[in-house]
């Protein structure tokens, strides 16, 4: 027995689920209110997701993208958070978050282009509240912090969100960013898609920590563990802490348990750290199909009609990676113009070397 | 005119900046209420609220991040961090996103943010409190430095600074804030960033100096003057982008030329003025150029700081290897 009378938070926390891998539902006091439409429309953008996925990894080795990383099975947390939130929110992405950076205004093309390495593919356009992908896997926690400041400052009842994976949650920039958010009660919510691997080292080798919601506690804000692979405690989890965020009620940590279907990278072999016997199991916990179930039994979707989403997110794929190709390289005097707004006199004299 | 020493000159720049602008804001640690560990920020939250200039937690990284958040959102953002040394802690945020922000984004976004640090040793602080990085940022793509040597430029460079839409590192001298006093207008004006100063005319040797070692430089220059060599003085006062064809045309006229910098000998400023003069003005010179610097080791303990650093003595000696190569 420790002689210590109380210890903090020792207790396991369930994830928690709204939709059965069976497609019931399992928790209707967590069920978020959602149109048929609406319905549809989720369930289109996880299938056009996956499709455009697909396609993207085999651009990848065709040569025809640059770096990429792989999405699928994580359709619900990306699709399903990003639905969740208005277009005047602010999205703050990692390396792998491109589906909402998509879903919330950036042009597929772009996300094209910016794997391809070309600067256009990070100029968002003007109305879009994006960031271009963080490599750097902790420093979108603290822009969007910053960003969360700033609509705290303008008094406007918007919401950032900052992803990052169960990796990024060792990072020093985000105990800071969430010590910040709890300090100045910020409008921001902190989106960890825990898919059970950073590149190799499993969660078992990332923390000690019971959850990774737990470090919500330390930080003074809400953090809440969630079934990731269930598209409405998603989107139940994400519309709660911004109604809570933009009540002025601060920020929320939301661990969503997760697994990518594919390997890290296009350059990752997955086979040496992980069994196939984990990766059948996560198979059936599968969101697209799960959600298929549910709407199927509800008369709202069919396999025919993923079968003509996927022929449209083919042809919307070829067409952008099209557009992507044609778009002028970039150049030398263009990107040493890209240092300053104004380029110093020192600058201009280093272009005459590339003429 | 005001006579203000450099503190009262820097703080002056902030506060006619918070007045025009409700976009600039300031923050870091313990900037607020009591104004900063050397009260450079001191009245500023009370006569500009809690909302404009904001005591944080101690976390550099979250501090540069803050700032470029609200960069973003179109804020105007004076970060302080309040040591040199800590400047490692948000290196990321100031070196990769802050100054990556405009090629990153095809300039979509920027990020007008100034971060204000003190430094500079001969004043016995603890250990990382005083080391000269400014060469460490100077390399870095996408970021400007400046150093003030006086009140007056002081008060205008950071101006421009804070006006400027590009990052700007903006090193504070400890030695400097209450040196001396000078006159420094009311509201405001600006010194153009990238442009030196002459600040003694000379004929014989160049100083190319900036921060405390034109101060250093000014009284070799005196005891020179005694032995009948007539030392031109240039304060670089920005680091990037540097202005060499003022070093250019003071090397015409003199043929001779030192650099003097506090830091580390190697790989730095002098480094780097002495490569682009032998880009463009070799054969103007008579002499090598010569670098009073620090030697190449960790910055002192506080006991040796005062040999470490260069002296008058060390440039007079520089001076002279160069008016009898």
């Amino acid at each position: 027995m420790s002689k210590v009378p109380y210890e903090v938070y020792t207790e396991e926390v369930e994830a928690l689920s709204v939709l059965s891998p069976e497609g019931e539902i399992v928790n209707e006091k967590m069920m978020p209110k959602l149109t048929d439409d609406q319905l549809k429309e989720i369930m289109y953008r996880m299938v056009f997701t996956r499709t455009w996925d697909d396609r993207a990894v085999n651009l990848g080795r065709q040569g025809r993208l640059g770096f990429y990383a792989p999405v699928s099975g994580q359709e619900a947390t990306m699709v399903g958070s990003e639905f969740a939130l208005q277009k005047e929110d602010f999205v703050c992405p990692g390396y792998r978050d491109i589906p909402q950076l998509v879903w919330h205004g950036l042009p597929l093309y772009q996300a094209f282009l910016y794997s391809r390495g070309h600067q256009h593919g990070g100029q968002i356009p003007e109305g879009v509240n994006v960031l271009m992908p963080q490599i750097i896997i902790g420093a979108q926690i603290l822009h969007a912090m910053g960003i969360a400041m700033g609509f705290k400052l303008k008094k406007q009842k918007q919401v950032a969100i900052a992803y990052t994976g169960d990796g990024g949650s060792s990072e020093g920039d985000f105990y800071e960013g969430l010590n910040y958010a709890g300090v100045f009660k910020l409008p921001v919510i902190f989106f960890v898609q825990n898919n059970g691997y950073a590149i190799t080292t499993p969660f078992s080798k990332q923390t000690a920590a019971l959850s990774i919601a737990h470090k919500a506690v330390a930080a003074g804000i809400r953090g809440i563990k969630i079934d990731g692979m269930d598209v409405f405690a998603v989107i139940s989890a994400v519309q709660e802490a911004a109604e809570r965020a933009r009540n002025g009620e601060g920020a929320t940590l939301i661990e969503a348990v997760t697994y990518r279907f594919r390997p890290h990278s296009l350059s990752d072999d997955a086979s040496k750290y992980r069994t196939k016997e984990e990766e059948t199991q996560w198979s059936e916990k599968d969101p697209i199909s799960r959600f298929a179930k549910y709407l199927e039994k509800k008369g709202l979707w069919t396999e025919e009609d993923t079968a003509r989403v996927r022929e449209e997110a083919k042809a919307k794929v070829n067409d952008e990676i099209k557009k992507a190709e044609k778009v002028e390289k970039m150049t030398i005097s263009g990107l040493i113009d890209s240092m300053f707004e104004t380029t110093p006199k020192y600058l201009e004299e280093q272009k005459a070397d590339f003429l | 005119m005001a006579q203000m020493n450099m503190k009262e000159a820097i703080r002056d720049a902030m506060r006619v900046e918070l007045e025009r602008d409700p976009n600039v804001l300031i923050f870091g640690e313990d900037v607020g209420n009591v104004g900063g560990v050397f009260r450079v920020t001191e009245g500023l939250q009370k006569e500009f609220g809690e909302d404009r200039v904001m005591d944080t937690p101690l976390a550099e990284s979250a501090i540069g991040g803050m700032a470029v958040g609200l960069g973003i959102q179109g804020f105007r953002p004076i970060a302080e961090i309040q040591f040199i040394g800590f400047i490692f802690e948000a290196l990321d945020q100031m070196l990769i996103q802050a100054a990556r922000m405009r090629y990153r984004s095809g300039g979509r976004y920027t990020s007008p943010i100034v971060f204000r640090t003190p430094f500079g040793g001969g004043v016995k602080a603890a250990e990382l409190h005083t080391d000269s990085l400014e060469g460490l940022i100077a390399q870095t793509p996408g970021i400007k430095v400046v150093v003030p040597s006086n009140p007056y430029d002081a008060k205008g460079l950071l101006i421009a600074s804070i006006r400027d839409n590009d990052p700007v590192f903006f090193m504070e001298h400890l030695n400097l804030y209450h040196a001396f006093r000078a006159e420094v207008p009311e509201g405001e004006y600006t010194v153009e960033l990238g442009k030196a100063n002459i600040v003694r005319e000379g004929s014989d040797v160049t100083i190319i100096s900036y921060g405390m070692t034109v101060h250093t430089a000014t009284k070799a220059a005196d005891e020179l003057e005694k032995s009948g060599i007539k030392a031109e003085i240039i304060d670089l006062r920005t680091l990037n982008p540097l202005d060499i064809d003022t070093i250019v045309n003071s090397i015409k006229k003199t043929n001779r030329a030192i650099v003097v910098q506090e830091a580390q000998k190697s790989a730095g400023i002098a480094a780097e003025v002495i490569a682009q003069i032998n880009e463009r003005a070799i054969l103007h010179l008579e002499a090598p150029v010569l670098r009073v610097a620090g030697p190449d080791t960790v910055y002192p303990f506080a006991q040796i700081e005062e040999s470490w650093l260069p002296t008058p003595a060390r440039i007079i000696t520089a001076v002279n290897k160069v008016m009898e190569f």
